[in-house]
């Protein structure tokens, strides 16, 4: 295709990508150097029967107008990166400085939000991804036996968690588990404890939404498990059952490392999707107990008085964590790219 | 197959066991709410005993039949649910239409071009489908608030055009790159420009790809929670904000209930969409796999 035709092929499609896309990464980098304008303090002098004094207002319709004529705020360089609310390098070393143990530490950089947040978002990735990988193909392999007729039915139920809106699946998850669900009632039962409560606890808030995370993305690890089940080959399974493999082996050493490929492509759809959770926290209103890079980002920009270089800062970040996350990825392509062209 | 008819009895009763296991797991839940969406607050949220959510104890105080409709007409007449999702199926509609033609020109000149850009290109687009949605949100705000475009529908559908565009041209550029190239060729021989080719031998050809990227394009756009709770306005709020609003209201009894009825109404054709899209969605999950 000559580049004249590609680019006019191409040209709404990336139009759109570089307005909506590449140009707002610009934009938050911007707003990340910036801070909000601080407001405008005056001096009046108020004079009584007894004497004047001075006093310090709020100068309310000057702060108004600086903030409406420079909307961005003041420029502040980098100082949003390193500020409590974000890398908070200071906090970090006088709290390194003082706690007695590692724990004594990390309980301590828990309160600073950046690190909270990453700590939660970084757990939550790492977790959920092995268990939807283990849980998926745990289900193929069972599906795959049952008998054909079954099978339908099967899927279009597992579809269910996965299709449905996350906020909605979260809400239906928490509304059980509330300490007034049907879920919630039944755990006090078994722990004979009336008191307790989900939401009242942090590790069980993380369980909770671990739970969520399996449970809304296992069927995508299953039907694409399942699909490559099907294309498994006859022959390597037949030569080890005739060498004395049993099924275990069989799955372990043919059936296994056919799936591998699919595998690694879940592994990188998840890496992706659970690194930006998110809705999952305003279903179980979990923001006590846990909160995620992009619930903060969430969080900084709604209600009245938002905080836009907050915001940028970490949205700025996420998308530094982003591409560490895939770098390994990029590099495996590129090198695939080049074996194939040449 | 000889291997099927050797396998232990045990084994049999494990693997049904799981999957039994799962269906469970993966229904009950909707299946649960669907039901309690037809009781009060004081029988869904049982303090005393779970089984009022079955027996329905109090709706039968409260209203004199086990089951009710006062949630369904508590968001959708009371809190005009039926605003939000007209506004949802506008969106929706409107973002699927708009992807899929952006999507299938750029998808197919993708497939069709060898040079080494294409492999850059599609990078970048990986690159931007990881890209978590609030971060570019943070980004739009203050231009949007600027440009005095912020909370109008036609905002928030060309934002979610762009954010589907990654995944749609990855999607259809595998997908054309299945259709033989000597198709176009061919026609473009016998004296077609380009588009041509595209628009007469490709298209009548390319509608299976493209209803299974539509169906996705669909899902982003309905699922969408970020963009459309941030980029519009009170009227303009589409269904998954709204319910999260109604979150914010439940101190007055029986408000909960509303949002309960709202969820079941909107994922209800999330579920009619699997019942008659089912081939369809599993071909799509698959269809990157297999071309990892």
């Amino acid at each position: 295709m000559k580049h004249r035709t590609f680019f006019w092929f191409i040209f709404p499609s990336a139009l759109a990508m570089i307005l909506f896309i590449a140009l707002p990464v610009v934009s938050v980098f911007i707003q990340s150097l910036h801070v909000e304008h601080e407001q405008v303090l005056r001096t009046v002098e108020n004079c009584g029967p007894f004497g004047c004094e001075e006093e310090t207002i709020v100068d309310r319709e000057a702060t108004r107008e600086l903030r409406e004529a420079q909307p961005l705020g003041r420029f502040a360089g980098f100082s949003n990166y390193t500020d409590r609310n974000h890398l908070a390098i200071e906090e970090i070393r006088s709290m390194w400085e003082r706690s007695d143990s590692f724990a004594d530490f990390t309980r301590r950089a828990m309160t600073l939000p950046f690190w909270r947040a990453m700590a939660f978002t970084l757990t939550f990735t790492f977790v959920v991804t092995p268990l939807v990988l283990i849980l998926g193909l745990a289900i193929a392999l069972g599906v795959n036996s049952l008998p054909r007729i079954y099978r339908g039915p099967t899927i279009f139920v597992s579809l269910l968690p996965m299709i449905v809106t996350p906020l909605i699946g979260s809400l239906v998850l928490y509304w059980m588990v509330d300490s007034r669900g049907v879920l919630g009632s039944f755990l006090q039962t078994i722990a004979n404890d009336p008191e307790l409560s989900l939401r009242a606890s942090p590790t069980l808030t993380w369980i909770m939404l671990i739970v969520y995370g399996v449970w809304s993305s296992a069927p995508f690890a299953f039907i694409v498990f399942y699909a490559g089940l099907q294309t498994v080959p006859e022959e390597p399974l037949e030569a080890a059952m005739i060498d004395g493999a049993n099924r275990w082996q069989r799955v372990r050493y043919v059936v296994i490392p056919h799936l591998m490929p699919l595998a690694i492509f879940i592994t990188l759809m998840q890496l992706m999707d659970n690194f930006r959770v998110f809705e999952p926290i305003v279903g179980f209103q979990a923001q006590a107990s846990a909160t995620s890079l992009s619930f903060n980002i969430f969080n900084y920009l709604r209600g009245d008085a938002a905080q836009f270089g907050a915001a940028a800062t970490t949205s700025m970040l996420t998308i530094l964590g982003v591409v560490v996350l895939l770098t390994p990825v990029l590099i495996r392509t590129w090198r695939d790219f080049n074996r194939k062209r040449h | 197959m000889a291997a099927k008819q050797r396998r232990s009895p045990l084994l049999v009763t494990v693997s049904t066991g799981l999957v039994l296991l799962w269906i469970v797991v993966a229904s009950f839940p909707f299946l649960w709410t669907l039901w309690g969406s037809f009781k009060v607050q004081a029988d869904f949220f049982s303090l005393a005993d779970w089984r009022n959510a079955l027996r329905g104890t109090f709706t039968t105080v409260q209203t004199g039949s086990a089951f009710t409709g006062q949630g369904y007409y508590g968001a959708w007449v009371q809190e005009e649910f039926w605003r939000a999702a007209m506004n949802t199926f506008i969106v929706v509609f409107c973002v699927v239409i708009i992807s899929l033609t952006f999507g299938t020109l750029g998808g197919y000149a993708l497939a069709r071009s060898g040079f080494r850009y294409t492999f850059w290109l599609l990078m970048i687009a990986l690159v931007f489908r990881a890209m978590p949605h609030i971060t570019l949100v943070s980004g739009y705000l203050l231009p949007f608030f600027q440009w005095n475009v912020w909370g109008h529908l036609p905002t928030a559908i060309i934002v979610l055009v762009a954010i589907n565009q990654p995944f749609t041209l990855w999607m259809l550029h595998s997908f054309f790159l299945n259709i033989p190239k000597d198709l176009d060729e061919s026609a473009m021989v016998d004296g077609c420009t380009r588009f041509q080719a595209f628009r007469h031998v490709i298209v009548p050809v390319m509608w299976p790809g493209v209803i299974t990227t539509g169906l996705f394009s669909f899902l982003l756009a309905y699922n969408d929670f970020a963009v459309t709770a941030m980029l519009l306005s009170q009227q303009n709020q589409t269904m998954i904000p709204k319910i999260a609003s109604f979150l914010g209201s439940t101190q007055v009894e029986g408000n909960v209930m509303f949002a309960v009825a709202a969820v079941v109404s909107a994922t209800a054709p999330l579920f009619v969409l699997i019942l008659f899209f089912q081939r369809q969605i599993v071909s799509g999950l698959t269809a990157g796999a297999v071309k990892g």
